[in-house]
């Protein structure tokens, strides 16, 4: 006789325990995102002073996903949201947690004048090359003759553009010696986690922190287990994965 | 907290945007987030003059989209905030107060009306009524205050953060580039010297008590995944609006009781209109005046009323009929005939008014 | 008097909104309504400058008129700009060192002053706005001439306490603003 173990779910204290594992596509690199997150946020031990705000698409299924005091915003918008918040609030460890569309294109205003002021607060896109929520069109990252709803042929870049690259752009207009910069990936989740927690660490400091991830989407992509995680490294030969900024006392 | 800066009646000679910046000061407002656009600029330079006595709160945002939603953040933190647009900026500043409407956030804006479409003149008009009434997708509910000088200005500005945050509806102050601009005399005062208390701020996120232990964690959705879950919302809403709306609905009548003809104007054209009036009277011609002060929610038994009086309606806005279409979907049933005199994006004069009565006396009412 | 209305018309940089400030301070400071709309369209920035100014016994309604009582024009644009101010009771004050062509309106009175030439070669050209705010005092007659000394001490009074010479030679321009006005009634008259 099979025996049913009925053990609860391993989760860190900072993910919401009624929502359960994952409420995201089989395969996507969210649950992992936000599992890392939540880990880095338990070690640090600021689930009580901090703000998680969401945007629009597959970030926003994130939700009720912790156990975080949480709203959801406006596609683009989360990053004004959370500077409104943390300048009103300085105490208070604000994440404006996105997608490559919400902090590359509709947000990217925001995203470049907060990072050039050094808004106090952690900005997380999660760059899975598509938007992934409204069914899969071409993103600002979408990898060079990747096949998109919208670009159907897959991307000419001769057309479009070369995809954005979001973590050498802050790095470059952000303060050195007050921002947290760095591209990391779902591919090494205890490395992601260590990253958030350099960033988040750095906000606890007073400073900006930017984390660019590097994530899939199978559903989207129409990829299997191996061809996902080929792609992921395709991404990261592209996409350098490494810490572009790192000030002291980090 | 921040430090108030009137303590007791004080007579003082500024523009309608010095006296914003006061007013929001007096009723304890902490924080102001802004993008410049001409003409409410003043209202964040006086702000910021103001800002090492007061020890509140500012920044200047990437644009009105920022400036928005970071008010939006800043009243999450259980900040009594605000921020003032005009134009193209309340054009896209409407995102968020969408957002406000969807999440009953206690949004307070000023908007001081210029001239559209587009860029159009930095100058004044009314043109952006229906704008502030009924901006946003769907059918969020708001207040919005119409001032008539600044006496008005310092008076509801104080009144929009309480409205805001007793009933939590987003509430504006509805003005223009003259009420802005323009200098004139005003009594500012210690609210509380009028009986005035201000509604407490209260923090929506990072509120008191231990998450996992005193209280859950709050997770603000503006969301919905079905269409019964949304209007079961919004007629909560719509219910909650409607009982507000007896208690704040506000309008100023002048000489109406036994007007025959009976002007209909808001803000600051309503003033001309009482010039007018004064002069017609003069003339032996019964014209009064009906004038919203909260064009949203419009007091309509009063207007009906005064409507119902009169032998003839005109209608004078520096708009093509913003207001008229508002009051005329609500004077359903009454007869009485009306003319119009509207002059998009230009200053309603008394003359104007006086010549238009006296062109309608002319052909008969 | 119930109220007076004023338009004062220049070119930017000729200081007609400063005057104006410096007019409806003293009309607020000696205890009447005032009401001034500065006109800050685009031409704010080299066009016509506009102030539209009341002071008045009794509460002030309406705060732009269709015509004033005083229509003061410093520039040609300022005179073709303005004209729609003008009707058979207003009185023209306009500078005749500058305007190229008389006012060609039908109007109440017109007064032509020379303030900018005699600005450039009596005192100094940067009193050629104060020149013309004596002549508007001397043209309403709503308020004292200690009104608007009052006024400049206030708008003024820091340069003037360090450097005194500069309020002998505002007051001189008053003065002679009001002369100017004076001398063209007798003329007239």
């Amino acid at each position: 006789m099979a025996e049913i173990l009925n053990l609860p779910p391993n989760l860190p204290k900072s993910q919401n325990a009624e929502v359960g594992a994952s409420k995201f596509c089989p395969g996507c690199g969210h649950g992992i995102t936000l599992k890392a997150l939540a880990k880095a946020i338990d070690e640090l031990g600021i689930q009580q002073k901090t703000v998680f705000g969401c945007d629009i698409g597959c970030s926003l299924l994130s939700w009720n996903y912790m156990d975080l005091d949480t709203v959801q915003t406006h596609h683009g918008r989360t990053t004004p949201v959370i500077y409104g918040f943390t300048r009103a609030n300085p105490e208070a460890i604000g994440i404006a947690y996105m997608g490559d569309g919400g902090g590359l294109a509709i947000g990217a205003q925001h995203l470049v004048n907060a990072a050039v002021r050094g808004e106090r607060m952690m900005i997380v896109v999660v760059n899975n090359t598509n938007y992934g929520m409204t069914g899969g069109q071409m993103s600002p990252t979408t990898m060079p003759g990747q096949k998109t709803e919208t670009t159907p042929y897959g991307r000419d870049c001769s057309v479009t553009g070369k995809p954005a690259k979001a973590a050498e752009m802050v790095a470059a207009i952000a303060d050195p010696s007050k921002s947290f910069v760095a591209r990391s990936t779902v591919s090494n989740m205890m490395k992601l986690k260590q990253t958030f927690v350099k960033a988040l660490k750095n906000v606890e400091n007073g400073g900006f922190s930017f984390v660019e991830v590097l994530s899939i989407c199978p559903l989207n992509w129409r990829t299997n287990n191996e061809d996902t995680f080929g792609r992921l490294q395709q991404m990261e030969e592209f996409f350098e994965v490494k810490e572009f900024l790192v000030p002291e006392g980090v | 907290m921040v430090n108030k800066l009137i303590k007791e009646d004080t007579k003082m000679f500024l523009t309608g945007n010095e006296v914003l910046a006061y007013a929001a000061n007096s009723a304890e407002a902490e924080f102001m987030y802004g993008y410049p656009i001409t003409p409410q600029n003043e209202i964040m330079h006086t702000w910021c003059k103001l800002l090492p006595k007061t020890e509140a709160g500012f920044l200047q945002t990437e644009d009105e989209i920022s400036a928005g939603f970071s008010t939006i953040g800043g009243i999450l933190a259980g900040k009594r905030a605000f921020t003032a647009t005009a134009g193209p900026g309340n054009v896209i500043m409407q995102d968020a107060q969408s957002m406000a409407e969807m999440m009953r956030i206690p949004f307070v804006c000023a908007v001081m009306q210029r001239g559209g479409p587009s860029t159009a003149t930095v100058i004044y008009a009314q043109q952006e009524t229906r704008l502030t009434c009924y901006g946003g997708n769907g059918e969020g509910f708001r207040v919005v205050y119409s001032t008539a000088g600044h006496q008005d200005l310092y008076d509801y500005m104080i009144k929009a953060f309480n409205t805001a945050w007793k009933y939590r509806f987003p509430t504006y102050v509805l003005a223009d580039g003259y009420q802005g601009k323009m200098r004139e005399p005003v009594v500012l005062y210690d609210p509380a010297s009028r009986g005035i208390n201000m509604v407490p701020a209260t923090k929506a996120l990072l509120s008191e008590g231990e998450i996992g232990v005193d209280r859950k964690s709050a997770h603000l959705r503006n969301t919905y995944n079905m269409e019964e879950e949304l209007m079961e919302v919004l007629e909560g809403y719509k219910a909650d609006y409607e009982k507000m709306s007896e208690e704040i609905e506000e309008w100023e009548e002048y000489k109406a009781e036994d007007a025959e003809i009976l002007v209909i104007a808001h803000g600051i054209v309503a003033r001309s209109a009482r010039t007018a009036i004064d002069e017609l009277r003069e003339k032996g011609i019964k014209a009064g005046l009906f004038r919203p002060i909260t064009i949203r929610p419009l007091a309509v038994k009063p207007l009906r009323a005064a409507v119902s009086r009169a032998k003839h309606l005109l209608f004078t806005e520096s708009a093509n009929g913003q207001l008229a279409q508002m009051v005329l979907e609500k004077l359903y049933g009454l007869n009485t005939p009306y003319s119009t005199l509207f002059k998009m994006g230009v200053g309603v004069t008394g003359d104007d008014v006086v010549n238009k009565v006296e062109e309608i006396i002319k052909e008969g009412i | 008097m119930a109220r007076t209305k004023i338009v004062l018309a220049g070119e930017g940089g000729q200081g007609v909104q400063s005057i104006a400030k410096i007019l409806v301070e003293a009309g607020y400071e000696a205890g009447k309504q005032v009401l001034y709309i500065p006109n800050f369209g685009v031409e704010q920035r080299g066009g016509v400058s506009i102030a539209f100014c009341q002071i008045s016994d009794e509460k002030i309604g309406e705060p732009r008129f269709a015509k004033g009582d005083i229509v003061i024009m410093l520039s040609d644009r300022a005179l073709d700009r303005c004209e729609a101010y003008v009707d058979k009771e207003s009185t023209i004050v306009y500078d005749t060192s500058v305007c190229t062509h008389e006012p060609n309106c039908e109007c109440k009175r017109v007064i032509g002053i020379d303030a900018n030439r005699i600005a450039n070669e009596q005192l100094s050209s940067r009193v050629f706005n104060i020149i013309i705010l004596g002549a508007l005092l001397e043209a309403t007659k709503v308020l004292e001439l200690s009104d608007i000394k009052n006024a400049m001490e206030m708008a003024l009074g820091k340069k003037f306490d360090a450097k005194p010479e500069l309020r002998e030679l505002n007051y001189k321009a008053l003065e002679m603003g009001m002369g100017l006005v004076k001398e063209s009634a007798v003329h007239n008259g």
